[in-house]
Formats: C-alpha cells, structure tokens, sequence
C-alpha cells in the first residue's frame, strides 16, 4: 500500500496513514507511549479511512470476545470444590 | 496448606473465564473440564507461594497455560504453522471497505458474524497464535502479562498476536462474503 494516504493528511498530525495503520494493534492495545497515543488517536479524528478501521477492529474484538465467553458448569464447579476440600483433608 | 474456603473466595471467582480459555486451548469440553480441575488443584498446592498483591488472575492463567502444554497439548492436532505473511494487515475491513459500505453496514456485517462461525475460525488457529490472541483479545491481558504467562519475551508475543488476528481475519472473510458483505478474492 506504500502511498496510501486516502485522507489527503499528507502527515500534518505527524505521521501518515501507512504508520497510523501500523500502529492501529498496538494503539488499540493500550501498549503505546502516551505521546504516541496522542498522535495516533488525533490521526483517527481526522481521518475518516483510519477511523473507520479503528472503530471497525474495536467492534470486531467486542465480537470474538463475546463469541469465545464461556459459563463454567455447574457440576464442574461443584467436583472442583470437592477436590479442593479432599486435597485440604488430605494434608 | 491454604484454607481452601479461602482460595475458593479469592480464585473461583475466574472459573468462567479460565474455562473459556481451556475451551479454546483444548478445543474440547471434556478436556477442557479437566484441564480446569488440574489446574484449581495446583494452584491450591502451590498458592502458599503466590505472592500477596500480585496479578492472581495471571497467575492462574500461567497454571493453566503451563498444565495445558504440558499434558494437553501432545493429544493435539492442528497446524502449528500458520504463514500469513501473504495476508495484509487489517484483512476483513479491507475486504469491506472495498465493497464501499458505510460504517453501519459494517458494523451490521460484524453482528451477523455467529458465534460458531466466530469459534471455529479461532479454533482453527495454530496453537501459538490462538493462545495469543484468546489472552490478548478475549482476557484483555497486557503484552508484558501474556510474556509472563506463556513464558515468551515481548517481542514474540506481539508478533504472535499480530500473525494471530491475520489468520483470524483471513478465517472470517468467507462468513462476511458470504452475506455479500466482504469482497473475497477467488484463490
């Protein structure tokens, strides 16, 4: 994608959309610099392509962690705390 | 010993979620069930050395990442290999950007995503990488958390979860093409 600059920024907030882009995981990870935090989040503001990933990988990650949320049976819960009361005796 | 009411108050309250992740890791509900009890008792075995004030969850998620590589994992089989290196970044919004579809278009192609479609792409993940990103996205643990627990440096971990959410995507784009949502191309 090497020029891809869709919002004409051309790198007025100091950096263009390759790098915004690049840094959109570790951003929406909450892992970088609050310097580079500022940076980057100013970019999704203005630019509508940036943004709208941003929004999307956020939304996307909401989606798989409520897919992959699981309820421990209740039974299980149950034999667990047998064993933990066993293994307290057992001692 | 610890007084087991005691760990049970302090470390059951993340059976849910350390289930989930068994779920995921072993990809089957009897393994997963037993995984979780192996790793309860060990913890309890071992929670007079877990230090006060210290990440618990973490703690247990390293218990049960360790029991599940240790006796879990060999029974296993998958790819556990992934080359994503041809899969660009951020794949499936590509993929619908290209259709031209607003945001809420979108958003409606990632709510009609189901939760089979959605666990079976994440299940077939090579095992690295589905560790990385059922801690990263699902348990929302940090990088330096996720080097802790699965034992890796930093680096790796980032690239992990970075391959991991590719292949991820990649897996998902057919589901989104197939509501007409996601221009897939033909390989």
């Amino acid at each position: 994608m090497g020029d891809h600059d869709p919002c004409g920024d051309g790198g007025t907030s100091g950096l263009d959309c390759d790098e915004a882009l690049a840094t959109l995981y570790t951003f929406l990870d909450g892992e970088l610099t609050p310097e580079r935090r500022v940076m980057i989040s100013s970019h999704l503001d203005r630019c509508g392509y940036c943004g709208d990933a941003a929004h999307f990988e956020a939304e996307l990650r909401v989606v798989i962690a409520d897919c992959a949320r699981a309820h421990v049976p209740e039974p299980l819960l149950e034999r667990i705390r047998v064993v933990l009361a066993e293994e307290a005796r057992s001692v | 010993m610890a007084d087991p009411a005691r760990f049970e108050a302090e470390a059951l309250v993340f059976a849910d979620s350390l289930y989930g992740a068994a779920l995921r890791m072993t990809r089957n509900r009897a393994d997963a069930e037993d995984l979780l009890q192996e790793t309860y008792l060990k913890a309890y075995r071992a929670y007079g050395r877990f230090e006060e004030g210290t990440n618990l969850r973490a703690w247990l998620f390293r218990i049960l990442t360790n029991t599940y590589i240790s006796s879990y994992r060999s029974k296993q089989r998958g790819p556990q290999i992934a080359d994503v290196d041809d899969v660009e970044d951020l794949y499936l919004y590509k993929r619908l950007a290209a259709t031209g579809l607003s945001r809420s278009a979108e958003d409606a192609a990632l709510e009609r995503l189901t939760a089979p479609e959605v666990l079976a792409a994440l299940e077939d993940l090579p095992e690295q990488f589905r560790l990385a990103v059922v801690l990263s996205d699902v348990e929302q643990f940090s990088y330096k958390e996720i080097a802790e627990i699965t034992g890796v440096p930093i680096g790796t971990v980032m690239s992990r979860i970075h391959r991991g959410r590719k292949a991820l995507q990649k897996a998902l784009a057919p589901y989104a093409a197939e509501q007409g949502l996601a221009e897939v191309p033909r390989t």
